[in-house]
C-alpha cells in the first residue's frame, strides 16, 4: 500500500467521490414518469387484459368455434355452447382463468371473428384471486368498455396482418 | 411513597427472575431471566444515588457480558432428558452448596444486628463524598488512592487477553491461509485487469 | 410542567406524576409520527437518487404512503410459527420498540426542554442502546428458524464490537464537556470553534472522531452499508424473516426511531444540539428546537444518502473495520485528546 492510498483511504476520499456523484444524481430530472397518472405510450400490438367484442348492432362476435379454447397452451380458456333460440350457434359459457393466462395473445390470433382480443389494459389487479377467474359477462363488459381503443388498435395494425 | 414502591417492584423483580433464572428448564430462558435480574438490580443503584454503578451494571453486565452468554447458550444443542439426567447424582452436592449459602446469610443477617462493620476508611469513619456527583466522587477514588490498584486490575486484564489470544490465534497454520482484507481492499483495476487485443487464433498470454 | 399541574390544585407526587406522563406522551406520540413521515422521506431520497419517484399516489406527493403501510400492517394476521418459542417471539419486537423509545428521555429538545434531566445522560443513551440488541437475538432464537438465527447472531456480534468504539468516541466527548449531562454537553459547545461556530465537530481532534462516530451510528442502527443483519440477498429479511403484522411493524418503528435517535445523538454531540450552527445573536431569535430538528433532518439525509450510495459491507470486513481499524483510532484519539486537556486546560501536573 502506497502512502498515496493510504491517504486516499484514511480520508475516505472514494467514499466522498461516490456520494458527490450520487448528490448530482439526487437533482437529475427523474428518468421514470409519474406512473398512475402518466403513462407511457402503447404499441397497438400490446397484449393485456381480454376482452369479448360485439358487432356494432350490439350482438356478440364470438361464434363458439372453440379455436381460442384449443389453441390456449395455459388451458386457461373454457367454453361451453348451445344453439340459441333463433338457432345460431353461441357461447353458454366463456370463461379465462386470468391466473393461468401467459399473454401469449394465440387466442385472438386464432379467433376467425376477432371476437376475443386482448386489449391495452394492463394494471387491473384484484384484492382476490376470485376476481381473477373472468366470466363471460365480465369479458363482455370489458370488451365494452374498451372498444374504441380495441378498435383503433386493430386498425392499426391491419396493415401489417 | 414513590420511592419505597419502586424499592419493593424492583426488589421483588430482582428476587423473582434470580428464582425463574435457577428454576428455567431452558438454558436461553434462565440467560433472559438472569437479564432482567440485572436490569432490576439497576434500578435498585439507582433508587441509592448510586446512578454511574446503575448505569455501568447495565452497560457491561447486560449489554456485553450477558449478550455473550446467550451468545453460547443459545449455540448449544439442548436435550432436556439428558439435562435431567445428572439430577439425582448432583442433589447431594447441590444440598452441600444450598447449605453453605443459607449459613453465609444466617451469618450476615446476625452480623447486621450485631451493628454494621464500619468500612470506608482505614481509621474507621465513613467514607467522605468526593465530589457533587458519584461520577467525580468515583474517579477521584480510583485515580487517586487507589490508582494503583486500578493500574494492577487493568495490567491483569490485559494478561488474561493476551493469553487469551496467544491460546487460540492460529496465524499462518490456517488451513487456508489468511485473509489480509487491508490488500484485497487496496487492490486497483489496472492490477487485476489486463486489456488486450489478440491476433486472430494466437489466444491470449496470461 | 410540575408546576403546572401544582396550581391545578394537585400534591406534588400527583403533579409530579402528571406532569411525567404527559411528557412521556408529548415525547413519543411525536416521535411515531416523525417515524412515519421519516420513512416516507427515506424512501423519496433513494428513489430521486435512483431517478425514480418514490410513493407519488397516498395523499399530496404520496406524504400519506406511512400511515396506508401502517393500516395494512394492522390489519394483517399474526402469524406465530408453529415451532417457534412463543412467549419470547412476541416479546421480542415490544423490547425492540420500547427501548428505541426509552432512550429518548434524557434528549434535550431545547434549553431546558428535556424529560429527564440526569447527569448520567451520555451513559444512560450508552446502555438504553446496548439493550437494543437484545430485540434482535431474541426474535432470531424464538423464531426457531436458521436465516433470523443467523441474522441474531451476526447482529450480536456487530452491536458489541461498534458499541466499544462508540464508547471511547464518546469519552473524548465527555472529556471535552467536563460532563456526562446532554444539556451540558451542548452549553460546552456554544462558541466552540474560534468563538464563532457552535459544534466539536469544527474541532481539528474531535472532527476525525464525529467521521468514526456517523460510520459507527451507522453500524449500530444496522444501516446500509453495515445492514448484515437483514441482508436480503443473504438472509432473507433476517430476523424479521417469520415476523408479519403487527410485530413486524414494531421492529420497523423501533428501527427508525432508532435512526433518528443516531441522527439526534450526532446533532448533540459533535453539531451543537439545540444552539444555532453560528454563534451569532440573530440566529438566537429562531428557536432552539427548530435548530434541533433541522440539524436531525440533517443527518437523516446523510444516512439516507449513504444508503442510497455504497453497497453492503461482507461481515470480515465489517469486523475489520469495527475491531482493527476504528477501535485503535478512537483508543489513539482518547490518549489524544485526554493529553491536549492536561496540557492546555489542566496544566502539567510536577
Amino acid at each position: 500500500m502506497t502512502v498515496a492510498q493510504l491517504i486516499k483511504s484514511f480520508t475516505l476520499w472514494e467514499f466522498i467521490q461516490a456520494h458527490w456523484l450520487t448528490l448530482k444524481y439526487f437533482f437529475k430530472p427523474k428518468a421514470t414518469i409519474n406512473y398512475p397518472y402518466e403513462k407511457n405510450p402503447l404499441s397497438p400490438r400490446f397484449r393485456g387484459e381480454h376482452a369479448l367484442r360485439r358487432y356494432p348492432n350490439g350482438e356478440e362476435r364470438c361464434i363458439a368455434c372453440k379455436l381460442c379454447e384449443a389453441i390456449c397452451p395455459a388451458q386457461a380458456i373454457t367454453i361451453e355452447a348451445e344453439p340459441r333460440e333463433d338457432g345460431s350457434r353461441r357461447t353458454t359459457r366463456y370463461d379465462i382463468d386470468m391466473t393461468k393466462c401467459i399473454y401469449c395473445g394465440f387466442c385472438q390470433e386464432a379467433c376467425p371473428v376477432d371476437a376475443i382480443v386482448e386489449g391495452p389494459n394492463l394494471d387491473y389487479s384484484t384484492e382476490t384471486r376470485e376476481e381473477l377467474l373472468y366470466d363471460k359477462a365480465k369479458l363482455l363488459a370489458n370488451g365494452d368498455k374498451w372498444e374504441r381503443a380495441i378498435a383503433a388498435n386493430l386498425e392499426a395494425d391491419a396493415p401489417y396482418r | 411513597m414513590i420511592q419505597l414502591l419502586a424499592f419493593y417492584l424492583f426488589a421483588f423483580l430482582v428476587i423473582a427472575s434470580g428464582a425463574m433464572t435457577i428454576l428455567a428448564r431452558n438454558p436461553v430462558h434462565s440467560v433472559l431471566w438472569l437479564i432482567l435480574a440485572f436490569f432490576n438490580a439497576a434500578g435498585l443503584m439507582v433508587i441509592v444515588g448510586a446512578e454511574f454503578i446503575a448505569m455501568l451494571l447495565v452497560i457491561v453486565y447486560v449489554g456485553a457480558v450477558a449478550v455473550l452468554f446467550l451468545f453460547v447458550v443459545m449455540m448449544l444443542d439442548i436435550d432436556f432428558a439428558e439435562l435431567r439426567a445428572g439430577f439425582i447424582r448432583n442433589f447431594p452436592l447441590g444440598i452441600a452448596i444450598a447449605l453453605v449459602l443459607l449459613a453465609e446469610l444466617i451469618f450476615g443477617i446476625g452480623a447486621y444486628k450485631a451493628g454494621g462493620l464500619e468500612l470506608g476508611t482505614p481509621d474507621g469513619a465513613a467514607a467522605p463524598l468526593l465530589g457533587e456527583s458519584n461520577i467525580e466522587s468515583i474517579g477521584a477514588m480510583l485515580y487517586g488512592r487507589y490508582l494503583f490498584l486500578f493500574e494492577t486490575a487493568g495490567i491483569i486484564l490485559l494478561v488474561a487477553m493476551v493469553g487469551a489470544i496467544v491460546l487460540t490465534h492460529r496465524g499462518a497454520r490456517a488451513p487456508r491461509g489468511q485473509q489480509n482484507i487491508g490488500k484485497q481492499i487496496a487492490r486497483r483495476p489496472e492490477e487485476a485487469v489486463v486489456n488486450t487485443k489478440p491476433e486472430v487464433g494466437q489466444g491470449v498470454q496470461l | 410542567m410540575t408546576q403546572f399541574f401544582q396550581s391545578l390544585g394537585m400534591t406534588y407526587e400527583w403533579a409530579w406524576f402528571v406532569a411525567t406522563i404527559a411528557g412521556i406522551l408529548l415525547i413519543a406520540l411525536p416521535l411515531m409520527l416523525a417515524v412515519a413521515m421519516i420513512i416516507y422521506v427515506d424512501r423519496k431520497i433513494w428513489a430521486a437518487m435512483a431517478l425514480r419517484r418514490g410513493p407519488n399516489v397516498v395523499g399530496p406527493f404520496g406524504l400519506l404512503q406511512s400511515f396506508a403501510d401502517g393500516l395494512k400492517v394492522f390489519l394483517q394476521e399474526t402469524i406465530i410459527p408453529a415451532a417457534a418459542n412463543k412467549g419470547i417471539f412476541l416479546i421480542a419486537p415490544i423490547i425492540t420498540f420500547t427501548v428505541a423509545l426509552m432512550a429518548w428521555a434524557v434528549i434535550p429538545f431545547n434549553a431546558g426542554a428535556v424529560l429527564a434531566d440526569i447527569n448520567v445522560g451520555l451513559l444512560y443513551i450508552l446502555a438504553i442502546s446496548s439493550l437494543g440488541v437484545y430485540g434482535v437475538v431474541m426474535s432470531g432464537w424464538a423464531s426457531n428458524s436458521k436465516y433470523p438465527f443467523f441474522s441474531a447472531m451476526r447482529a450480536a456480534a456487530q452491536m458489541i464490537s461498534y458499541e466499544v468504539s462508540i464508547g471511547f468516541i464518546l469519552i473524548c466527548v465527555v472529556l471535552w464537556a467536563g460532563t456526562f449531562n446532554l444539556n451540558g454537553i451542548i452549553e460546552a459547545q456554544r462558541g466552540h470553534g474560534l468563538g464563532l461556530v457552535n459544534g466539536f465537530a469544527f474541532n481539528l481532534l474531535l472532527f476525525p472522531m464525529w467521521v468514526v462516530f456517523l460510520i459507527s451510528s451507522l453500524a449500530e442502527t444496522a444501516r446500509a452499508p453495515f445492514d448484515l443483519t437483514e441482508a436480503e440477498s443473504e438472509l432473507v429479511a433476517g430476523y424479521q424473516t417469520e415476523y408479519s403484522s403487527m410485530s413486524f411493524a414494531l421492529f420497523w418503528l423501533g428501527e427508525y426511531a432508532n435512526v433518528l435517535l443516531m441522527c439526534a445523538l450526532n446533532a448533540i454531540l459533535f453539531f451543537g444540539g439545540w444552539l444555532p450552527p453560528l454563534d451569532w445573536e440573530p440566529l438566537y431569535l429562531i428557536p432552539g428546537w427548530i435548530w434541533f430538528f433541522a440539524k436531525i433532518f440533517l443527518f437523516f439525509f446523510i444516512f439516507s444518502w449513504v444508503k442510497a450510495t455504497v453497497p453492503r459491507f461482507r461481515y470480515d470486513q465489517l469486523m475489520r473495520l469495527g475491531w482493527k481499524v476504528f477501535l485503535p483510532l478512537s483508543l489513539v484519539f482518547v490518549v489524544l485528546v485526554s493529553g491536549w486537556l492536561m496540557f492546555t486546560r489542566y496544566g502539567v501536573p510536577a
